[in-house]
């Protein structure tokens, strides 16, 4: 049988290239992570009107478009010192947690998952959705399909299409939504909550009660100590819309949190020649390179990062499986006490797959917070901006990391500059530097190189879930991997190459 | 995917497209599995392991059906838009941007220097040597290469001939059903397809004629911007409230999905049937609409859109009889000829 996955992110991973060096001993020398690819979209969406921004950037990623045109909505505003209705920011983000929902389910059963569900050396023809189906039973694959489409259902009742919404303008968005559509989202959002609470018991079962998968997660090969940032609510818990963003350090300490227009005091990027994306790291930190620790400048920004950057979950049911997270993944003992008090961070990268279907619970119970709100049918969905246009930011939590957009435009509202900082782009030193370990330990003088080993270099970058078509704002395409094996004379010993 | 030797073969390819179109594929839902049982899908990236030395070592001819979205940016593209027009016996464009370049074609405005100048000195960029990605870069430990990309971006038909055109950004996914649903029936024989070059899976008329929302006034005194007057009237045609809704020139097939929820149509079906450049025609009709005889009316009228070659090529500048600026352009030919 051939693989099959569901999931348009696996060639997301996509188009990156590995090169790996090995020693005069057969060691791993180096690696390097190559992205080749760019478009040029802060270029050409200079001279287009502030409105269409979140149409054009929409264009971006068809897989996370809703990010786009949400972080865009929200620029466009603070470019016109706007600040739309209540209901018009709470249906923004009721689309968005639907799509969170479905992008996160997709993820995990037919991306990530399959490694724990199948086994990291499962045979590759049943390491894939596929595999996962056979295993759990049908009945899943038949849910899992249902839960895309109720969220791609949610996204297009508020965001008029499954693909490339276009409701959010300037001000809030274009159109409110009926009772019956209220009803029928809530009922959708019910059971999404009963469907990621089935998942987290999935993995519980699956995954935390099979010793050696817990022993992979917990060993160093998949352990990295960086910074981490992500969005939060005023109370310091997890959000994907709004906030501001928390910058917590390798120990546990927060060290500040920004608001949007604040973004560049925090974070710049690093430029290198040998690949078209760029680095972006902690300002206050520093660049020193592809290292480790406090005194690095790399962060991470991924479902993990978010709820370490965080002091917990802002829904009950999420709320209590994020405190058996770090109960089962930290021993008291560990536990660091900073001037921001008790904190607990977890640095083990595979530990990712379960952030996300924390988050997954997270998405839904909001959905369903939200649905029920007394004020979600209100049709007062819009202000018209009044005030001059010239400069904003807007931030979201892509699935894949924080989301930034910044805009300039001229006073009629003309847009002059634009600079993105996209999901996965966060998390490209951290990704290169998880590729090097996993090599360097997996990959030692006399070692046969298989298709197996391959996958456990894989498996370091896929729990990031990335999305380089996106973060490059470059594009996706032909060849999701290509690993190049070198001797210490550069010449190729060998290629392995796979699409997904 | 089962092998089956007596149905079809199938393949879908990416070139430079942001993915959006595999998604409205995999938005069939539980269509996806007649997919499977009645199509051999022999390549498909997004979806199975099949490498190009697999595809070269396919019989020319041999795939029944591809579906080619992406535009070509860079050679790796082109030469999958060979490859798989020599193994295929249809080959789609499909979708906005390998049919007519889509937003990323916008890019046809700009240089690359001016696009490398833009991204590598951002805001936030900390780049003070001015480093810039180097085709081929020495590392330490040896040269490391990346693909050049190509000046101007170009549509499918402009590097391989193209047997059917579907439309959208990206195809919706009733229609990519039906279509392949018709490519069965055609085999079947219950059926025939359209002559070649044809544009499948939409309509032959214009959004407006799919969509609810009443025309009645005709001409407009200004033009306005949606953030301006949402929430539009519900029930009257946008382009009468004075939004610059690109329907009129746009192929319909998509269900008017924007107008409907009261956002402008952008145009991304593409040029109606028979229209030769979608930017003349809707410039006709925006024309057709404005009440005013003086020229100076006229000016001020038409300063209400403020983003004339987004407004009239957003989704099609790189299939458009104007394809790219005249710097871009020259930066092409200077290419061609290295």
């Amino acid at each position: 049988m051939q693989r099959i996955s569901i999931d348009p992110i696996t060639r997301l991973e996509g188009h990156g290239k590995i090169e790996i060096f090995l020693d005069a001993e057969g060691n791993v020398a180096n690696t390097y992570f190559q992205i080749p690819e760019l478009r040029g979209f802060e270029r050409f969406c200079v001279g287009r009107p502030i409105e269409e921004m979140p149409l054009l950037t929409n264009r971006i990623c068809g897989v996370c478009p809703e990010a786009h045109h949400m972080a865009a909505a929200k620029a466009a505003d603070a470019v016109y010192h706007v600040d739309p209705p209540s209901v018009a920011k709470k249906l923004r983000e009721l689309l968005y947690m639907a799509f969170f929902f479905t992008d996160h389910t997709t993820h995990f059963y037919a991306l990530g998952g399959p490694d724990f569900v199948m086994g990291p050396d499962a045979p590759v023809a049943e390491r894939n959705i596929l595999g996962v189906i056979h295993k759990v039973g049908l009945e899943i694959g038949g849910q899992v399909i249902q839960a895309r489409k109720y969220g791609h259902t949610v996204v297009e009742m508020i965001g008029g299409r499954k693909v490339h919404p276009c409701t959010a303008i300037p001000g809030g968005i274009t159109k409110g939504i009926t009772e019956e559509q209220r009803q029928e989202i809530e009922n959708m959002g019910r059971w999404a909550v009963a469907f990621a609470e089935f998942s987290l018991k999935l993995f519980n079962d699956i995954v935390l009660g099979n010793k050696a998968y817990v022993d992979l997660i917990v060993g160093d090969t998949y352990y990295h100590r960086t910074y981490y940032i992500g969005l939060v609510d005023e109370n310091n818990r997890v959000n994907f819309y709004d906030g501001k963003v928390s910058v917590v350090a390798p120990d546990g300490e927060r060290i500040g949190k920004y608001a949007p227009g604040e973004y560049t005091d925090w974070i710049a990027e690093h430029v290198e020649p040998w690949t078209y994306l760029k680095f972006p790291y902690l300002k206050k930190v520093g660049w020193k390179g592809f290292v480790d620790g406090k005194d690095s400048g790399v962060y991470c920004a991924t479902p993990l990062s978010r709820l370490n950057a965080a002091d917990g979950m802002a829904t009950p049911r999420a709320q209590e499986e994020y405190e058996r997270f770090y109960d089962t993944l930290i021993q008291a003992e560990e536990e660091v006490y900073t001037s921001t008090g008790p904190t607990r961070v977890v640095h083990h990268r595979l530990a990712t797959h379960w952030a996300r279907l924390i988050e997954l619970l997270y998405a839904a119970e909001r959905w369903v917070e939200l649905a029920t709100d007394p004020e979600i049918t209100s049709p007062n969905v819009h202000t018209v901006p009044k005030e001059k246009p010239t400069e904003g930011v807007g931030i979201v939590e892509a699935p894949r990391g924080t989301l930034t957009h910044h805009y300039w435009t001229d006073e009629r509202g003309i847009v002059t500059k634009v600079n993105l900082i996209v999901g996965t782009t966060n998390n490209y030193a951290p990704i290169s530097m998880s590729i090097k370990k996993a090599a360097q330990s997996l990959i030692k003088k006399g070692t046969v190189v298989t298709e197996g080993l391959l996958n456990m270099v894989e498996m370091a970058f896929r729990a990031y879930d990335p999305c380089f078509g996106c973060a490059t704002h470059s594009l996706p395409g032909q060849m999701p991997l290509e690993v190049t094996i070198r001797d210490a004379e550069g010449n190729p010993v060998d290629v392995l190459r796979q699409f997904c | 995917m089962s092998t089956n030797g007596s149905k079809p073969k199938f393949a879908m390819y990416w070139a430079a497209s942001c993915g959006g179109c595999e998604i409205a594929v995999l938005n069939i839902h539980e269509k996806i599995l007649v997919l499977d049982a009645n199509y051999e899908v022999v390549f498909w990236p997004v979806a199975m392991d099949t490498k190009y030395k697999d595809v070269e070592a396919m019989p020319d001819g041999s795939i029944m059906l591809t579906l080619f979205n992406g535009g070509i940016r860079n050679s790796e593209n082109e030469e999958m838009a060979h490859l798989l027009r020599r193994k295929t016996q249809y080959l789609v464009a499909f979708g906005s941007c390998a049919c007519e370049g889509c937003i990323p074609g916008l890019a046809n405005l700009s240089t690359p220097q001016q696009i490398f100048d833009t991204a590598y000195q951002t805001v936030s960029t900390d780049n003070p040597q001015n480093v810039r990605p180097q085709f081929t870069w020495t590392a330490p430990e040896g040269d490391l290469h990346i693909p050049a990309f190509y000046p101007v971006l170009k549509t499918l038909d402009q590097v391989v001939p193209v047997d059917y055109y579907m439309p959208g950004c990206p195809p919706e996914s009733h229609q990519i059903a039906a279509v392949l649903d018709l490519i069965l029936a055609a085999r079947r024989g219950e059926t025939s397809l359209p002559p070649k070059g044809s544009v499948i899976g939409a309509g032959s008329t214009t959004v407006c004629d799919e969509c609810p929302r009443q025309r009645n006034v005709k001409t407009i005194t200004r033009f306005t911007r949606i953030q301006d007057v949402a929430p539009v009237d519900p029930d009257l045609c946008l382009l009468e409230q004075g939004v610059p809704c690109n329907g009129p020139a746009t192929r319909n097939g998509c269900g008017a999905r924007c107008p409907r929820v009261g956002a402008q149509c952008i145009g991304c079906y593409g040029p109606a049937e028979g229209v030769l450049d979608y930017g003349a025609r809707l410039m006709t009709a925006f024309a057709s609409v404005i009440d005013a005889k003086e020229p100076a009316e006229i000016e001020r009228i038409l300063d209400g859109i403020p983003d004339l070659v987004g407004q009239f090529y957003r989704f099609n500048l790189a299939g458009s009889l104007l394809r790219a600026s005249k710097a871009a352009w020259a930066a092409q030919q200077a290419q061609q000829e290295d």
